[in-house]
């Protein structure tokens, strides 16, 4: 991933592994926000409507964008945790917040969802509120415990 | 029905990470490594608790394919979110955690866009 032999080799490998971060980032959001749309898609593309019968689950997954959009979320789980092992869970939780505007938004390109202004606000809401909820348990685990104890963790 | 689904994404996904954590605290540091892995696994089969974390993971994605047939992906993800309140609730009032203003007013804001979200 990273070059070898750049000319200013220091600055440049811290670049890069802030430039991981990110490219981690923006791949997690991707397939999320992909998963998820490719799910609903396919989920409203099936006929029997689910209910408590385990058997319908199965078998919707036989539908080929349910199964594109649950391949495409356990990739994003990973990435997640990939995510996770190059950043504190301080940065990862409120910067992937975005993903509920994200969703919102693929709703109503892709998937032809009208999106009433009611509904942007509240996103909008939800977006705000997770961010202020994630920024808070990076001041109880920076003071509450060793850093390793829970930034380094796998998840 | 909408909220029905809400509730059971947003009751097992809660139930599953407090089990988690909790049973995870109890079984000690994993490592990620090859032998890791395995070991992680033997975990998850001996702990009955974390195996229903695991199953509430399962439990919530299910209601999460079942709402996303029935309601636009611009509700049904949005809706989710309101793990936060929840969890919040959880930390303050079961595990005695000392809840800020911050986090307080964070949750509040999530659950008046949930509101806004479903209406």
């Amino acid at each position: 991933m990273t070059k070898r032999g750049s000319l200013v080799s220091r600055p440049a490998a811290h670049k890069s592994s802030a430039a991981k971060v990110y490219a981690v980032l923006v791949l997690f959001l991707a397939l999320k926000a992909g998963g998820n749309s490719s799910m609903a898609w396919g989920m409203k593309h099936v006929p029997e409507k689910m209910s408590m019968d385990p058997t319908l689950y199965v078998r919707a997954m036989l539908n080929p964008f349910v199964a594109m959009g649950i391949f495409a979320l356990i990739l994003a789980l990973l990435t997640r945790m990939t995510l996770l092992s190059l950043a504190d869970l301080s940065f990862v939780l409120p910067v992937t917040a975005i993903g509920y505007v994200i969703s919102v938004f693929l709703g109503k390109v892709f998937l032809h969802e009208t999106v009433t202004n009611q509904r942007w606000l509240g996103t909008v809401l939800i977006f705000a509120g997770a961010l202020l909820v994630g920024t808070t348990s990076r001041n109880t685990t920076r003071l509450g415990a060793a850093p390793d104890a829970r930034s380094g963790d796998y998840a | 029905m909408k909220w029905i689904l809400v509730a059971a994404i947003v009751v097992a996904t809660v139930a599953s990470d407090l089990l988690q954590s909790h049973e995870m605290k109890r079984a000690g540091e994993q490592s990620v490594g090859a032998g890791g892995f395995a070991r992680l696994l033997h975990t998850i089969a001996r702990r009955r608790l974390l195996i229903l974390g695991v199953a509430g993971n399962a439990v919530s994605f299910f209601a999460f394919m079942a709402l996303v047939q029935r309601e636009p992906l611009s509700f049904a993800v949005p809706a989710s979110a309101a793990s936060y309140v929840l969890e919040t609730l959880l930390a303050g009032f079961v595990l005695h955690e000392r809840i800020g203003t911050r986090r307080a007013a964070g949750a509040l804001i999530v659950l008046a866009g949930v509101i806004l979200v479903g209406g």
